[in-house]
């Protein structure tokens, strides 16, 4: 069976282990890196990870590996603070590139 | 651009012809293609959107749920009540054919399918914002998991409008407009061949006719 993984502040993630997921506190950038390579290792079966917006952003480069293979999908989630409106960029930025142009409007 | 490496005769004329009527029709396969993963794009765009803000409002509730109950109670106590969680999700995952791009659609079952039972811990210790906002992080998980598969699904599917709209563009404005040119170029050519000939033929005609008859 697949199992979902969330990666986030310890704050964020404690939630999350109650209902059922896969909790990787990281407090630091670095962590985070370490935490999402791990994984997406060959053969591990996470199908679903989601990271908080605010890890997510210094680790652009590292999430985009996965945007063109089926699995695993990388969603970003707000974090405690609120969101930061990354999600939305990602949205914004499939549109673009499918289309050419932002049709959105916003 | 034209004539630079076909030889003008009729039988590459006829091969070109050939790719030049293939390259049409994959030209128009490829634009329907792009076209209807363009209208199935722009649904998942929209679903994507609203379960975008569903979940962000979800969860932006949720852990202000937490907060407060991180305040109430002592960080140590909180992270007891936590620590072994009852739940287990288990995801199954399946793939989902949207005009050749495989796309994933997930399934999950909890282990405890009790409402009541994902409570990691007993009442007596813990305050009762922390079930409030464990109860809100398992309403909005659903919306979660259901966004991680649309949001995937989008992602794919840019890609392969991206693939295919290069692809239609390269054949409209690369390949048929150089394969029209030689095309022309080659007709041209013969003709001009035949024209040559012809009035070789004239001359010799001419000249024969000189010959026998001493005409001035």
């Amino acid at each position: 069976m697949l199992k979902i993984a969330v990666i986030g502040g310890k704050d964020t993630v404690i939630g999350f282990k109650a209902v059922g997921l896969e909790a990787c506190p990281a407090s630091t950038v670095e962590e985070a890196r370490q935490a999402l390579r791990d994984l997406t290792k060959e053969g591990s079966d996470y199908a679903i990870i989601y990271i908080e917006e605010k890890l997510a952003q210094s680790l652009q480069h590292e999430i985009d590996r996965f945007k063109d293979s089926p699995a695993p999908a990388i969603i970003l989630i707000p974090g405690r603070e609120g969101s930061m409106g990354l999600g939305r960029q990602a949205l914004r930025d499939a549109v673009e590139r499918a289309v050419g142009t932002n049709i959105l409007g916003d | 651009m034209a004539g630079t490496a076909v030889t003008p005769t009729r039988m590459v004329l006829n091969q070109l012809k050939g790719r030049l009527k293939t390259a049409r029709r994959g030209h128009k396969l490829l634009k329907d293609k792009r076209d209807e993963l363009m209208r199935q794009f722009m649904d998942v765009v929209k679903e994507n959107k609203v379960l975008r803000e569903r979940v962000e409002a979800g969860l932006t509730a949720a852990f202000s749920s937490l907060q407060v109950a991180s305040a109430i109670m002592s960080p140590e106590m909180l992270e007891q009540a936590l620590l072994y969680p009852r739940q287990s999700v288990e995801l199954g995952m399946k793939f989902k054919n949207i005009m050749s791009v495989n796309v994933p659609q997930y399934s999950f079952t909890t282990k405890n399918n009790d409402p009541s039972e994902i409570y990691p811990y007993g009442f007596a210790q813990t305050s009762g914002e922390l079930d409030d906002a464990l109860d809100r992080m398992a309403k909005v998980f659903e919306d979660m998991l259901q966004l991680a598969q649309v949001e995937k699904t989008m992602q794919l599917l840019a890609e392969e409008i991206e693939k295919t709209r290069r692809r239609v563009n390269a054949l409209e404005y690369v390949m048929i407009p150089e394969l029209e040119e030689n095309i022309k170029y080659i007709t041209m050519k013969l003709e001009e061949n035949e024209n040559s000939t012809k009035v070789r033929l004239l001359k010799v005609k001419e000249m024969v006719l000189q010959d026998a008859h001493n005409y001035a």
